[in-house]
């Protein structure tokens, strides 16, 4: 589990990267033939015109709908709306500022618990204990499993009245039970619980993979000039784990504005499980079919889905660009 | 969670200083069982109740373990929940889907990665970005493209694209093929030039230097890749939800949610569902956890 990332580099990849960018640039495509350029248009091609239309094209018309008013049936049926669906979503739309609130709990909550809890799993992992496997493929576990599945489990664990939690803390059969899925006032936190179960493991795994590539030399060196274990640990090894961190942040982000499943399976996401994402949903699938807002909450998570989405492609192609 | 963090990372430090002397991490095992027995509790429950008749424990109560342990839950819920069903869906999905990202995402990793030209970066970041969109953003208008999108009713009995597996496989493609292209181009560039530009002096065409010799250095990604999104794609519950209506073509994972209300207050049953849809992902992870792990790590190691 440990040696994974490693092996995967390629057996080839010793050029010198001065000489490979030298190969690179020398002009490549003037040599090509006019059958190869065609096979290339092909191999570019399509994949991009497949990408362009499921996934660009619809995005740009989420933002186009957004200034509608479309019921969903006809075509011709779409009226312009202006800032209107805007301005009823951040008016006069109930469950539209609890979802936000939730989607920042989300974020918080997978930020200063999941996320610092799979790291110290990593970094206790990573010393050389007896059971260290086990351990790792008892943690790893849930990120196998579907967010819906997950719903599914925690709900048989959370039931009022026979769940296992309501048993082991004594109330299961008394009316302190508690639902803790049907409660609006505690589930958005079993929610989140249940997520973290995942997040955890899925942090842990990147970071066992980071700590791995950590130059022992750094933490020698630092131990022979005094640190101690959590000074070593903060301010030599965190740092050095510069990119995985960055991913890190990115992922933890991204899985916030993409929480849906856990909360869809459990009540679609209303009574105190509002999410943007789950919102959207709700607008598209329901009686009312309001196209037009459910476009508009939609580019609320765009919007907000853009600032990691943008960090992210900035650390990792800025280089590129520059170089 | 910073003084638990303290105790646990001394022990460490000391092997560092004490040289290789067999540590004892008592703390750290403590705080590690602990957390795996939590970690397991969930799974552990589910099973538990899957495996209990609902005779027994209605009998004694759930929290008990008088009467019977047997598969008849199981059973029960293969036949009635037709799950072996939902498993035939979800393998008519996930089949194509990863084969196409696979394919797709390798000639496009190829044409970026192995040959310079404009738009390569552009490109790229595009490929990316899309990858890392919420699927909710794009949900509403693909809804509608599907539902405007008319066929024959010899092809789809719904008269368009909704309730069809092609549409699933499709947007699944696309959604995943990002990401793909992302870890395979960079794979693909850690390749040295020299193979390929030997290749061309010996007037190897394009498609010759992509099938011959790059495609079979990329076999461990391929196989990393593969594992990791036969398990995504499984595991999608979101993509059919939005465009399939009639139940009987949910894959599995989507279906699940349905046997909730099937199977009303039978959670014997229900367990027994949820712990059946987990035993696909079950045997991928004991035979292909190296893979799937190599995949995760090799997306987040180009950070």
């Amino acid at each position: 589990m440990s040696t994974t990332a490693r092996d995967l580099v390629p057996p080839e990849s010793r050029a010198p990267s001065g000489a490979r960018a030298k190969g690179v640039k020398s002009g490549k495509v003037r040599r090509l033939s006019k059958r190869d350029k065609i096979v290339l248009s092909l191999m570019v091609g399509i994949p991009t015109l497949i990408q362009l239309v499921f996934v660009w094209l619809p995005t740009l018309m989420s933002i186009a709908l957004s200034f509608t008013r479309w019921n969903g049936l006809a075509l011709t049926d779409i009226r312009p709306a202006g800032l209107g669906n805007y301005q009823y979503i951040s008016q006069d739309y109930p469950p539209f500022w609890p979802a936000m609130q939730h989607n920042l709990l989300w974020l918080a909550f997978l930020a200063l618990v999941a996320t610092p809890l799979g790291l110290l799993l990593a970094v206790l992992l990573d010393q050389q204990i007896r059971g260290s496997k086990i351990y790792q493929s008892i943690f790893f576990a849930p990120v196998m499993l579907s967010l819906a599945l997950i719903g599914i489990i925690w709900q048989l664990f959370y039931q009022r009245d026979n769940g296992l939690l309501n048993f082991l803390l004594g109330t299961s059969g008394t009316p302190q039970a508690v639902d803790w899925f049907g409660d609006s006032s505690v589930n958005i936190w079993a929610a989140l619980v249940a997520a973290t179960w995942r997040h955890a493991g899925y942090v842990m795994l990147l970071y066992l993979a980071g700590l791995k590539g950590v130059d022992p030399s750094l933490k020698e060196a630092a131990a022979i000039d005094g640190a101690n274990a959590v000074q070593t640990f903060f301010r030599v090894v965190f740092p050095a784990m510069r990119p995985i961190n960055v991913v890190i942040v990115v992922i933890t982000i991204i899985e916030s504005l993409r929480a849906f499943d856990v909360v869809y399976v459990i009540n679609r996401g209303t009574n105190g499980l509002e999410l943007i994402s789950a919102l959207v949903i709700q607008n598209l699938v329901g009686e009312g079919q309001v196209i037009g807002v459910g476009s508009a909450l939609a580019v609320v998570l765009l919007v907000i889905s853009l600032v990691p989405i943008v960090f992210y492609l900035s650390r990792t192609f800025g280089k590129e660009n520059r170089a | 969670m910073s003084t638990s963090a303290t105790r646990a990372g001394l022990p460490a430090s000391q092997g560092y200083r004490s040289g290789s002397k067999p540590k004892r991490h008592y703390g750290t095992h403590i705080f590690l069982t602990v957390m795996a027995v939590m970690w397991l509790i969930p799974l552990g429950w589910a099973l538990f109740t899957a495996l209990r008749p609902i005779a027994s424990t209605n009998e004694y109560g759930y929290f008990s373990i008088g009467g019977d342990f047997n598969f008849d839950n199981f059973a029960q819920a293969w036949t009635q929940g037709g799950i072996a069903k939902y498993f035939w869906n979800s393998v008519i999905i996930s089949v194509p889907a990863v084969l196409l990202v696979l394919f797709l995402a390798s000639m496009m990793a190829f044409a970026v990665s192995r040959v310079s030209w404009k738009f390569n970066v552009t490109l790229l970041i595009m490929f990316t970005a899309g990858n890392l969109l919420p699927p909710q953003v794009l949900a509403a208008p693909l809804f509608e493209m599907a539902k405007h999108f008319e066929v024959p009713y010899a092809f789809s009995d719904s008269g368009n694209m909704l309730n069809t597996y092609i549409a699933v496989i499709a947007v699944n493609t696309a959604f995943q093929m990002g990401f793909c292209t992302f870890v395979l181009s960079n794979y693909m560039k850690a390749l040295s030039p020299d193979l390929t530009e030997a290749a061309l002096v010996d007037g190897a065409g394009i498609w010759r230097q992509y099938r011959e010799i790059i495609m079979p250095l990329c076999r461990p990604a391929f196989a990393a890749l593969g594992t990791l999104e036969v398990i995504f794609i499984y595991n999608d519950y979101f993509w059919p939800l939005i465009f399939i209506q009639s139940g009987d073509r949910l894959p599995v994972t989507t279906a699940i949610n349905n046997l909730q209300g099937e199977f009303l207050n039978d959670y014997n049953l229900l367990a027994a569902g949820a712990v059946i849809t987990v035993i696909p992902t079950l045997i991928v992870y004991l035979l292909l956890q190296r893979q799937f792990v190599a995949g995760l790590t090799l997306g987040s190691s180009k950070g």
